[in-house]
């Protein structure tokens, strides 16, 4: 069992505040992104539930045991760093060795564990070269061959995957949720892409300027974002913000600024009469529509075709950038004007001042 | 090898296909012979006096090659007979031995009557030589001289004194470049600071010191004050500053303690650093004279460099001793440096980053 609760977590540097409170519960067997674009906390986090750094206010506590005064070392973590921190001297065997020879396990136990894991992640044949004879992915398997040896309680990975290729990426993004799946531990999993974040996560804490914003799974955070951050953050291509005015709040009239009103399911929304809105309709919620039935008339100022979809890149009239996702080919053109229908059962509502969602939380 | 003379022998050449070559490859080599000769010169010129007797030693001009006198021996006379040419008179172009010497006449004897002296004056006769090098040079530093002493008590200094500095130096830059603590860059330029004081200004305090301590008259008063230097801190921090903290974070959550840490990851990537100190510091120890020249007195305890000085006395000084021994003494630290001098380039290099 191990679970992870951090309850107020505060760190400041100086008078700089930069994790301002956090609250999560990460329970047993989940995997746990945190996410968020740089310069969030989310690693700052990571580095203190991992002891590399201490906390400022706030208690962490691992299977009930409070650990802020536990060291790194003692709290049964292990980690994987953005640029896998191999020991550039040592073997891999022997950067797989040092962690268990710090526990004084006995040496057939370590040759033991170490054939084991070099088998599971596929680097036997790695095992008696150095680091820098080793490519990104090799090096990447070593990394987390390092974490896994030691059985830890729970895994944690600092943008693992940053330093690879795209394609490098996908691969390896499945086998760290393979191995998830294989070892059953609690893995807290740091990106700032929002796609390892949907394709990984159990759960996913999305987290702006040391803050929260949204905690739950990755289905949750698409389908109801509680505000405009989270979810212009979750979701590729990004989410279309088109300003609006709510026309009747009762009927769920609201009008688009740059197009027609819609009439939205009234119950679903918190609205009132005349409020100043953000409506959020994500690139595949928009299809092209006749222009005398569109909701929006847009221009096509870019177009890519993908084969088997395809995106165009259009402005409103008022200036809003507007993605459509089109399945299959289009035969728009960049120049074009179009006119675009929207699904209503697919828009999101948020206050124009606070960004926060309009959405009526379900019982 | 070939590679390497092909290398060293390149010319510019004229670039129409002749051998010939061009006015910069002349230049260019007599710019490197005229190093060769200003960097190697008194260094050749120092191991062929070596070989030199006190004789020739004291020959006006000086000459490069080491040349000897012959002598004989003759029956009637005890000891061997230094020969000579006689070059006037009636007897030119024989040889002669000379038995001894009275003002500028000297008294000769003929190799085929050893009996029968002869008057020749000092200006009509030359001496027979050849090429010998007096091996006795170095066989006396053994006989006559503790030599041995003194090279056990250089090389205990030396070792010991680098291992002790490599030790202080690298914790110290170990804690100065990888902990975050309050005054680390007081401490930091306090210790480049005392680059700035002269070794000669703390010289009566560290005397006072070490003689306070009773290390006067011990090789230890030799090696303590030395172990720590400002350069080999700064050097060995600026190189461990390009040492990913990432990979130390990754040992401590591999339960390593701080001084594993420091064992078993710090020092072996700082090798490059350390083996540049390493060098630096067996050249300075090695050669250090003043301290060593304050701090032991006694003949048992002398350095080689202190034994060197020790044959420049007051009166007169044993030319041929000295410079045989400067040639040992010089010998092992040209070794070091001929192996380890790769790492020099290496070492000095990466201190500046990846």
């Amino acid at each position: 069992m191990a679970n992870l609760h951090l309850q107020d977590i505060k760190k400041a540097f100086g008078s700089i505040e930069v994790i301002k409170g956090v609250n999560l519960t990460v329970n047993h067997g989940e995997f746990c992104v945190f996410v968020g674009p740089s310069g969030c906390g989310k690693s700052t986090l990571l580095r203190m539930i991992s002891g590399l750094d201490t906390v400022s206010s706030g208690r962490i506590m691992i299977d009930d045991d409070l650990v802020n005064d536990v060291a790194a070392a003692d709290r049964g973590l292990s980690m994987v760093f953005q640029s896998y921190a191999l020991y550039p001297h040592m073997s891999v065997r022997q950067n797989l060795s040092f962690g268990l020879e710090n526990l004084n396990t006995p040496r057939k136990l370590i040759q033991q564990k170490i054939g084991e894991v070099a088998a599971m992640l596929q680097i036997e044949e790695l095992l008696d070269r150095k680091p820098k004879d080793l490519s990104g992915g090799q090096r990447q398997r070593v990394a987390i061959g390092r974490a896994v040896v030691r059985e830890p309680r729970i895994f944690l990975f600092d943008e693992p995957l940053s330093n690879l290729d795209a394609e490098l990426r996908v691969d390896m993004r499945a086998e760290i949720a393979q191995l998830h799946k294989r070892l059953g531990n609690t893995m807290i999993y740091v990106t700032h892409d929002q796609v390892e974040a949907m394709t990984m996560a159990d759960k996913i804490a999305v987290l702006r300027a040391g803050v929260v914003e949204q905690f739950g799974a990755p289905l949750d955070l698409y389908h109801y974002p509680v505000n405009r951050f989270v979810a212009g953050f979750i979701g590729s291509p990004k989410m279309n913000f088109l300003n609006g005015q709510v026309v009747s709040a009762v009927r769920g009239e609201v009008s688009l600024a740059a197009g027609r009103g819609m009439a939205l399911q009234a119950d679903s929304f918190d609205l009132a009469d005349n409020a100043e809105v953000v409506a959020g309709i994500r690139p595949n919620a928009v299809s092209i529509a006749e222009l005398n039935e569109a909701d929006v008339t847009v221009e096509v100022h870019g177009v890519e075709r993908l084969g088997g979809e395809s995106y165009l890149y259009t402005r409103t009239s008022d200036g809003s950038s507007v993605t459509v996702n089109i399945q299959g080919e289009t035969s728009q053109e960049i120049g074009q004007t179009v006119g675009l229908s929207v699904d209503v059962d697919k828009v999101h509502l948020f206050d124009r001042e606070t960004g926060i969602s309009l959405r009526r939380q379900q019982a | 090898m070939g590679k390497a003379i092909a290398f060293l022998t390149r010319t510019r050449g004229r670039g129409d296909g002749s051998q010939r070559l061009h006015w910069t490859d002349w230049f260019t080599y007599g710019y490197l012979f005229l190093g060769i000769v200003l960097m190697f010169g008194p260094v050749v010129w120092l191991v062929m006096s070596s070989f030199k007797t006190d004789a020739e030693l004291n020959n006006f001009p000086p000459r490069f090659l080491p040349y000897a006198q012959e002598s004989v021996v003759l029956d009637g006379h005890k000891k061997p007979l230094p020969l000579f040419t006689v070059t006037e008179g009636e007897l030119a172009g024989t040889q002669v031995a000379q038995v001894r010497r009275v003002g500028i006449v000297s008294q000769m004897v003929k190799l085929d009557a050893p009996d029968e002296i002869i008057k020749i004056k000092v200006k009509e006769r030359e001496p027979v030589e050849k090429l010998a090098l007096a091996w006795e040079n170095y066989t006396d530093l053994f006989k006559r001289f503790n030599f041995l002493q003194f090279l056990w008590n250089s090389t205990f200094i030396t070792i010991i004194s680098t291992l002790i500095m490599l030790l202080v130096n690298s914790m110290a830059a170990f804690a100065l470049s990888k902990y975050e603590f309050r005054g680390r860059t007081t401490v930091l330029a306090l210790i480049i600071g005392t680059l700035m004081i002269p070794q000669t200004v703390v010289l009566v305090p560290l005397f006072l010191v070490v003689r306070e301590m009773g290390m006067i008259n011990s090789l230890w008063g030799v090696i303590i004050p030395g172990a720590a230097t400002p350069t080999g801190v700064f050097l060995l921090r600026q190189y461990m500053l390009t040492i990913p903290d990432e990979i130390l974070d990754a040992a401590r959550m591999d339960k390593a303690s701080e001084w594993k840490i420091y064992w078993r990851i710090i020092l072996p990537l700082s090798a490059p650093a350390i083996a540049v100190l390493a060098i630096l510091a067996i050249m300075w120890r090695w050669n250090d004279f003043l301290w060593p020249l304050i701090v032991l007195s006694r003949t048992e305890n002398f350095t080689l460099q202190l034994a060197l000085n020790s044959f420049q006395g007051e009166m007169q000084t044993q030319w041929s001793s000295l410079l045989a021994m400067t040639v040992l003494t010089l010998l092992p630290i040209a070794v070091v440096f001929a192996f380890l001098q790769k790492y020099i380039a290496t070492g000095i290099a990466s201190t500046g980053g990846k």
